[in-house]
């Protein structure tokens, strides 16, 4: 069984997809059954997976048994095992509220929703960059699909855009990986991480130009100032279930940014990103003080979150970038969380939307501003939910001795302290601006994406409440990134390096 | 050769990037297309230009082209062509349903657009 688990959940989302595609074009119910059925079993593989590689174990599952540098390596370690879970959560998640909400706007949701969490895995699991390639292709064909669900001027110009820009970033990434291939002769990110020591100085100008041309894709996905520019929109005019799993896509950016910059490139830190962590920082909450409406004002929370995330990805000691990846975790759901919400707000004020206005009573308001009220907490950080776990977990790693730390420190809580406003500000409007007479004629939010919406808040407080063993968790997957020897061997094997 | 090679990958390159910094769809479109022409060829060279070596290697045999590339060159001829197709299906529904055929859009703080 352990020895063909890293390929199931790459395997189960496109099976599972192909047979909706075949069997349930035109009943909804069976493809609704087939979806819940499928995330079940991706959420149990997860699961088993995470214990099978808890204790630091690595698992190396060779496609067609061919020897690593020549086949194609899936690789399952305590640091891809923990996303793969947090996707099976938050897929599983989401679904409930897919069904009550987006599912029959458009054709073909479940299938698409399907081959997003499969690209998603599989940029999780691989062990060679073109194989990473081909993950991300995948994931951004579904994502271009499940971003024009429902259709709209606003949201077809937007994912017009979204795909010109990633495939512009697809062109560059093939650059990349040419320039690397050409330098290194390998595709394979451990194989790299051997071989690049013994690059002759004739080709390193070569492999640099290739390694820093892949790291600025990784951003370009990652969203990092001055990348930044396409996600506001994108997300905010995506449907509200696809930009809440579009959080996560972002997050696949920096996953890969560090296992090829750490591991592949052998590099010490990815200390030079601190800067632009810090703009990317305050040009989120700038823009949650500017947003229109809160499915922009969440796009521009995530970029802010994603600058939190880098602070503590720069650090180039195990515990800071643990930190990072603690809060990468809980910045997913915060994310999740409030586009969520964004979304149920638009399906219950039927004229004003999600605007940033105040407008007519609606149904609902109390649950909806009692929800919004705690999205915001985690959002802004404050206790007793996960973020202000993950940021006091970042900012304690940080000395505040050294310039770029005290600037870190400034950076951070400067961003929290204008992210409180625009929330404050965005709750306000919506929630208590509004006019007694003539409430709008509308049913209230729809149970599945209050489930979600409470599910995801319930998942930031287990995470604030596991949080030791959480941080420890990731300080041994950062420990493992650091020094990736351990996972070289595993995946190379005794005596197959030419 | 690699003079040859040079050029022309520089030539669509540049053709692409700056079809692609125009305001019309089709225009972009075209150019994410000649990009895509420019990444293969360049792909194809990774492994160094050989003229008349064979694929593989062989008992004997010193001078080899790498096989690799061009397997790496197929995939993404494959994915370029299904996302170009995908990105004109797009571009022609956005046409039809906003009424212009731009590529830009509006900023996100400017005007506020209820979608459901």
């Amino acid at each position: 069984m352990n020895a063909h688990l890293p390929i199931l959940p790459v395997l189960i989302p496109v099976l599972s997809a192909a047979v909706m595609v075949a069997l349930s074009r035109q009943d909804l119910v069976l493809a609704r059954v087939l979806s819940f059925i499928a995330a079940a079993a991706q959420l149990v593989v997860a699961l088993l997976l995470f214990a099978a590689t808890g204790e630091g174990e690595i698992l190396v599952y060779r496609l067609g048994d061919w020897p690593a540098p020549y086949g194609i390596a899936l690789v399952a370690d305590r640091l891809s095992a923990a996303m793969v879970l947090l996707t099976a959560i938050l897929g599983a998640v989401l679904l409930l509220h897919a069904v009550c909400a987006w599912d029959r706007r458009g054709r073909h949701f479940h299938p698409l929703f399907q081959f997003q969490l499969m690209g998603i895995y599989g940029a999780f699991l691989t062990g060679d960059f073109f194989n990473l390639f081909v993950f991300f292709e995948v994931m951004l064909i579904a994502s271009y699909g499940l971003m024009v669900h429902g259709g709209g001027a606003a949201r077809l110009t937007n994912a017009l855009q979204y795909m010109v820009v990633n495939l512009i970033a697809s062109s560059l990434f093939l650059f990349a990986v040419a320039l690397i291939y050409n330098a290194a002769g390998t595709l394979n990110f451990a194989d790299l991480a051997q071989r690049v020591p013994t690059i002759p100085s004739s080709d390193r100008g070569i492999l640099m130009a290739g390694g820093t041309l892949l790291c600025v894709v990784f951003l370009l996905k990652a969203a990092v100032v001055p990348l930044q520019f396409w996600l506001p929109g994108a997300y905010g005019h995506a449907p509200g279930v696809a930009a809440a799993l579009f959080a996560l896509l972002s997050k696949v950016g920096a996953y890969a940014l560090l296992r090829f910059a750490l591991v592949g490139l052998g590099w010490s830190s990815l200390a030079a990103l601190e800067p632009l962590a810090w703009l990317t920082l305050l040009a989120g909450a700038l823009g949650v003080l500017a947003a229109p409406s809160l499915g922009v004002l969440a796009g521009f929370a995530s970029i802010s979150s994603i600058g939190v995330l880098f602070v503590g990805l720069a650090g180039a000691d195990a515990a800071r970038l643990g930190a990072g990846l603690y809060y990468l975790v809980h910045s997913t759901l915060a994310g999740a969380a409030l586009f969520v919400l964004a979304d149920l707000v638009r399906s219950v004020r039927r004229e004003e939307g999600d605007a940033l206005v105040g407008g007519r009573e609606f149904s609902g308001r109390a649950l909806l501003g009692g929800l919004f009220f705690l999205v915001a907490i985690v959002t802004v950080g404050l206790p007793p939910l996960s973020g202000f776990v993950g940021k006091l977990a970042v900012l304690r790693n940080i000395p505040v001795t050294v310039i770029e730390g005290a600037a870190s420190w400034v950076f951070v809580l400067m961003a929290s302290f204008l992210l409180l406003l625009g929330l404050s500000r965005a709750g306000s409007r919506v929630f208590w601006k509004t006019q007694k007479d003539g409430g709008q004629a509308s049913h209230g939010p729809a149970a599945g994406g209050v489930a979600a919406l409470a599910l995801l808040l319930a998942g930031t407080l287990v995470w604030a409440l596991v949080a030791g063993p959480a941080l420890a968790y990731f300080t041994q997957a950062a420990q493992a990134l650091l020094e990736p020897g351990a996972y070289v061997q595993a995946v190379m094997g005794a005596g197959v390096y030419r | 050769m690699e003079i040859l090679f040079a050029v022309l990958i520089a030539a669509l390159t540049a053709a692409g990037i700056y079809l692609c910094c125009l305001r019309q769809v089709f225009p972009v479109v075209l150019g994410l297309s000649l990009l895509s022409y420019a990444t293969n060829l360049f792909l194809f060279v990774a492994g160094r230009l050989t003229v008349g070596a064979p694929p593989v290697w062989a008992e004997g045999v010193t001078r080899f082209a790498d096989p690799l590339p061009q397997a790496l060159v197929l995939t993404a001829i494959v994915i370029a062509f299904g996302m170009t197709a995908l990105l004109v299906v797009l571009a022609i529904r956005a046409r039809f349903e906003s009424g212009v055929e731009r590529s830009d859009v509006p900023a996100v703080t400017d005007r506020v657009e209820v979608e459901r």
